[in-house]
């Protein structure tokens, strides 16, 4: 384990249980984990194992039933739904499977809404231009293909130049190449801003651009594995 | 600093027009009647009070038999009388050339020099009378509209048994006249009643006046008491016959006009509450429906960011941005009819001028009722939005909840068609916008019934009037009371086939400290042509000793049969008596109390003396009786029954229609609305159902009955909830219609529940098929392929 830099994310024995009694869901049973900051890490798990569960807790989308979790020196764990608001809004990125683009606002529109609340955001055109899609810029969502729409999400992640980037399954929704495509996108980023990069898949084939695997199943974190040679996406195939 | 958020609100708006729009018409419906009915109050009520004051419409009147013209120095002695005007009132039978029947006019003197000091006339065209001996007269101008007179034109009038030729001089209007009615009766009928004005020497010696009056009019100080001038008054004139002043609520004109007035404001509280109720909770199911579609999106913001506040605001904005576009709808619709109506009433009530002023006011609070409905109306369903959890908004939702309702139940789901399954699972699923669908549709079908049925009531009390009580030809009013044998000379008149003597007098009645002024009337025990009904239309059999009452005075009155009230003649000769209560009745108007004929003059020790008579005469000898009526001194008047029927239903009938209109439209409207608005929702949440049975091989028509058959549903149980709700409504306006003289009957015809619902259902079609359009236009490989 690397020690020598500084923990972006870290949890205690986080549990998470939807409904209660019979029909009670254990999601997470108690995660340990700890996450520095500027990696490209990977949650990898299969369905149901509880990897958005987890996300949605750091990202301050969702609050745990019990155990603790830290961004940084801040209590997570600890907010009320309004600073959890304004930690999303200060700290976070998020890409998800299904792109979730508002489609009543064209791509440049898509990201200004994030740009318009953000501190020091980049322009959107700048944002759009990282993920190759600034000749696009005035389209609307039904006039871009899954890939492309996929690539204004991470524009839209990245405007507010986020501390931390949460993807849950960008690829999911996508073929192989268009996924390669957005992966190539999200670790342009990591290297070239330094974001912290949060990956969930259960496609055990993307592990191998990430610094750091953690291998989830039933709740828990099972395995933690650390990649000193990660790949290009390109070099990647499912 | 949201603007993006801005940008998206537009383009919602833009991509939801229809609905939006139909949501706004309601809107704009509700705005536009508020201004309707308080711009065009305000502006009948200011032109109303501006006249007064222009022409001195005086504040107490009072009838005498013959005073001399010497003690108007006395009346304006009187403490708080300010200005008084003397003159002479008479009725008279006239000759219109081209007229067979006989018209009658209310001849009013005018001081020989100059204008009335009092109610003032008003020379539309022409000049006032030149007096002297010219037989010049003034006529009100809608006894010269009905005949087409102008100034030059003459026509005779048998004035104190002498006939006299007279010739238009002015065509006049007078504060005292906005409303013309002959004394006694209910309804306009300007071509057989009309004012003539003539200077006063020109009258008074026809009717043997010179140097008296038989009219008051008084002006009084603004903070002086009316009751205590009309004390003073009464003292005054009692021993010239006078028969008790009173104030303007006992002047015609002007009580119809309160009466009138009084309706127009009683429907700013009834109709626009009723629209923007509607538009609150159409702006509620289709923000609701907006919200559930875009609750990936409303999760999206919060997860980067956005405040619950901020996104709750969004959508509270579409709604109020669907208000303000009713709003200006409203306002213009508005403030273009409330000019229009106002206008026409000016026009039916002849008015000289109408003042008119848009005030901000109205404008503004039409404006904020309309907003505060779009705010409650969003309010719920924007809730959900600050609920919603991001994370849980994120995922994709749960598939609907289908429950077994009644007819899986007991089991008779079997039996029923797939469609109506469906359309059944779907409105139990959704019971809420099931109930405000439904409500939305009642509340335009008992406003259509709430407006209609005052035609049915109408129709029923001119039945009432015309056919079961008067339902004499004609009435002759003589000059003098008749004698028996001057009634049998009435009877010997040609073509007469029945005559039934009737008396009329002036009293005041007291019982204890309470009062009231009416007339007694004494008829014949049996009489078979002018009848007093009860509320059944049954006739009212006169007892043979004491007075019948009506219930409405009783109760002002506070007696009860057997009781013993006090009974004061107004006619000059200061008789009082002391009868007994022996009926009380229920009837549809009046405060008029009877006696059999025979009774009454036995009391006033008189042997058979009558006012006049009703008679039933024979058609065919119609031009040689009425040439003799005409010329017969002794006649001062003749009123035909069922001619003035028909100018009633013309009068009426073209208000009433616009009036039925009017409401057609308006209940469209709404229904239009709550149909296009709970169609497209529907459309929106079953598409990728729709679109799936297209898939499996239905037919456009076989969706559209699917699609159809819920809404039709619903207005089916709309209409019969609509019809309670709107008699009930219609038993509200009833009661709110009433006053001391006229119950109007909650009468509500077969035919007017089949026009509500006919009307609401063709709205409902007309909807529909609008909506229905769209299923050609559903787009099945993208339906399918989104995510639900
Ligand atoms: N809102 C919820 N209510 C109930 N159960 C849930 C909810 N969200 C997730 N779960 C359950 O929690 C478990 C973990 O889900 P999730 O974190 O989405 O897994 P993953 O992302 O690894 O597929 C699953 O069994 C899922 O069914
Ligand atoms: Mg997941």
């Amino acid at each position: 384990m690397t020690n020598n830099k500084k923990t972006a994310f870290r949890t205690e024995n986080l549990v998470k249980t939807y409904g209660s009694g019979e029909t009670a869901v254990h999601a997470l049973r108690g995660v340990d984990l700890l996450m520095p900051l500027g990696e490209m890490t990977v949650l990898l798990g299969q369905s149901g194992s509880g990897k958005s569960t987890l996300v949605n807790i750091l990202g301050g989308l969702d609050s745990a039933t019990s155990g603790k979790a830290w961004f940084l020196d801040k209590e997570l764990t600890a907010l009320n739904d309004k600073a959890l608001t304004n930690y999303r809004r200060e700290n976070v990125g998020f890409v998800f499977q299904f792109y979730n683009l508002v489609p009543s606002l064209t791509a440049r529109e898509n990201v200004a809404l994030v740009t318009e609340i953000s501190k020091n955001p980049m322009s959107p055109e700048e944002a759009l231009e990282r993920v190759g899609l600034k000749n696009r810029m005035n389209h609307f969502p039904s006039q871009l293909s899954g890939g492309e729409q996929q690539r204004v999400a991470i524009a839209r992640a990245i405007a507010k130049r986020p501390n931390i980037l949460l993807c849950d399954e960008p690829t999911g929704a996508l073929d192989s190449k268009t996924g390669i495509g957005v992966l190539e996108a999200l670790v342009d980023i990591n290297s070239e801003l330094n974001t912290t990069t949060l990956i969930i898949t259960h496609n055990a084939e993307i592990q191998r651009i990430a610094h750091r695997i953690l291998f989830m199943a039933d709740g828990q974190i099972t395995d933690e594995k650390i990649n000193r040679n990660p790949v290009k996406p390109s070099k990647v195939k499912w | 600093m949201v603007k993006i958020l801005n940008i998206k609100l537009l383009r919602d708006f833009v991509r939801l027009w229809t609905q939006a729009l139909a949501i706004a018409l309601v809107a704009a419906a509700g705005v536009g009647t508020m201004l309707i009915s308080v711009g065009t109050y305000r502006a009948l009520i200011e032109t109303q009070q501006a006249y007064y004051e222009r022409y001195d419409f005086a504040d107490i009147f009072a009838n005498i038999i013959r005073a001399p013209n010497r003690l108007l120095d006395d009346i304006l002695a009187i403490d708080g009388v300010i200005r008084a005007d003397i003159r002479i009132e008479k009725s008279a039978i006239l000759d219109i050339p081209y007229m067979k029947d006989p018209a009658s006019a209310k001849i009013i003197s005018i001081p020989d020099i100059g204008n009335s000091s009092l109610n003032r006339l008003f020379v539309q065209k022409g000049h006032l009378p030149k007096g002297d001996k010219s037989n010049e007269i003034a006529i009100s101008q809608a006894f010269a509209d009905a005949h087409g007179f102008e100034p030059g034109d003459s026509f005779s009038a048998i004035m104190g048994g002498v006939k006299r030729k007279l010739t238009i001089s002015a065509i006049a209007l007078s504060p005292e006249f906005i409303y013309t009615v002959r004394d006694g009766e209910m309804f306009p009928d300007d071509k057989r009643f009309g004012i003539i004005w003539m200077r006063y020497s020109d009258i008074a010696s026809a009717y043997n006046l010179n140097g008296a009056f038989n009219y008051l009019s008084v002006k009084k100080d603004k903070g002086a008491s009316q009751a205590a001038i009309i004390k003073n008054l009464d003292n005054l004139l009692k021993p010239y016959g006078g028969t008790g002043a009173y104030d303007r609520s006992g002047q015609s004109s002007h009580s119809y006009i309160n009466a009138e007035l009084t309706g127009l404001k009683a429907m700013s509280f009834v109709l626009p509450p009723i629209f923007l109720l509607v538009a609150a909770f159409l702006v509620n199911m289709t923000l609701a429906r907006l919200i559930a579609l875009e609750r990936e999106q409303i999760g999206l913001l919060k997860a980067i960011g956005y405040k619950s506040s901020t996104i709750a605001w969004h959508y509270m904005k579409l709604g109020l941005l669907v208000a303000n576009v009713g709003i200006i709808f409203g306002w213009v619709f508005g403030a273009y009819a409330s000019r229009l109506l106002a206008q026409v009433y000016a026009q039916f009530f002849k008015f000289p001028f109408l003042l008119f002023q848009d005030r901000p006011d109205v404008y503004l609070i039409a404006a904020f009722a309309a907003l505060i409905a779009a705010i409650l109306g969003s309010l719920q369903a924007v809730r959900a939005t600050i609920r919603l959890s991001p994370a849980v908004a994120m995922a994709p939702p749960a598939p609907p909840i289908y429950r077994q309702f009644f007819l899986d139940r007991i089991g008779l789901s079997k039996y029923v068609p797939q469609g109506l399954i469906m359309a059944l699972r779907n409105l139990s699923r959704r019971p809420l916008r099931a109930a405000l669908t439904t409500l939305g549709i009642s509340l335009a079908t008992g406003l259509l019934i709430a407006g209609l049925f005052i035609n049915d009531s109408l129709e029923y009390m001119i039945d009432a009037t015309y056919f079961k009580a008067d339902r004499q030809q004609a009435t002759i009013i003589s000059t003098k009371p008749l004698t028996p044998s001057a009634m049998q000379e009435i009877r010997r008149l040609p073509g007469v086939m029945v005559a039934e003597p009737f008396r009329v007098i002036g009293v005041k009645i007291t019982n204890g400290n309470r009062q009231k002024r009416t007339i007694l009337t004494g008829k014949p025990k049996n009489a078979d042509l002018s009848r007093i009904i009860d509320l059944n239309l049954e006739p009212i059999i006169l007892p043979e000793y004491g007075v019948a009452i009506p219930e409405m005075l009783a109760s002002i009155l506070n007696v009860k049969i057997s009781d013993v009230i006090e009974v004061e003649l107004l006619d000059g000769s200061d008789k009082k008596m002391k009868l007994q209560v022996s009926q009380i009745m229920q009837q549809f108007m009046g405060l008029g109390i009877y006696m059999e004929i025979g009774a009454l003059n036995k009391i006033l020790g008189e042997s058979s003396l009558s006012n006049g008579a009703n008679i039933s005469f024979d058609t065919n000898k119609t031009d040689e009786l009425f040439s003799l009526v005409k010329s017969t001194p002794t006649i001062a008047g003749i009123t035909l029954l069922r001619k003035s029927l028909q100018m009633l239903r013309q009068t009426f009938g073209e208000s009433i229609g616009i009036m039925r209109d009017v409401m057609i439209a308006l209940a469209a409207i709404i229904v239009f609305g709550v149909v296009y608005n709970s169609m497209r929702i529907q459309l929106s949440e079953r598409a990728r159902e729709l679109a799936s049975l297209r898939v499996l091989g239905f037919t456009k028509f076989e969706v559209s009955v699917i699609l159809l058959t819920e809404i039709f549903i619903l207005t089916m149980l709309a209409i019969p909830i609509g019809f309670l709700l709107g008699t009930s409504w219609a038993g509200l306006v009833a009661y709110e219609y009433q006053t001391e003289l006229f119950r109007m009957p909650l009468i509500i015809e077969r035919s007017t529940y089949g026009l509500a619902g006919l009307v609401v259902f063709i709205a409902m079609l007309v909807s529909a098929f609008i909506v229905q359009r769209r299923i050609s236009g559903l787009d099945l490989i993208a339906v399918l392929k989104t995510r639900d």
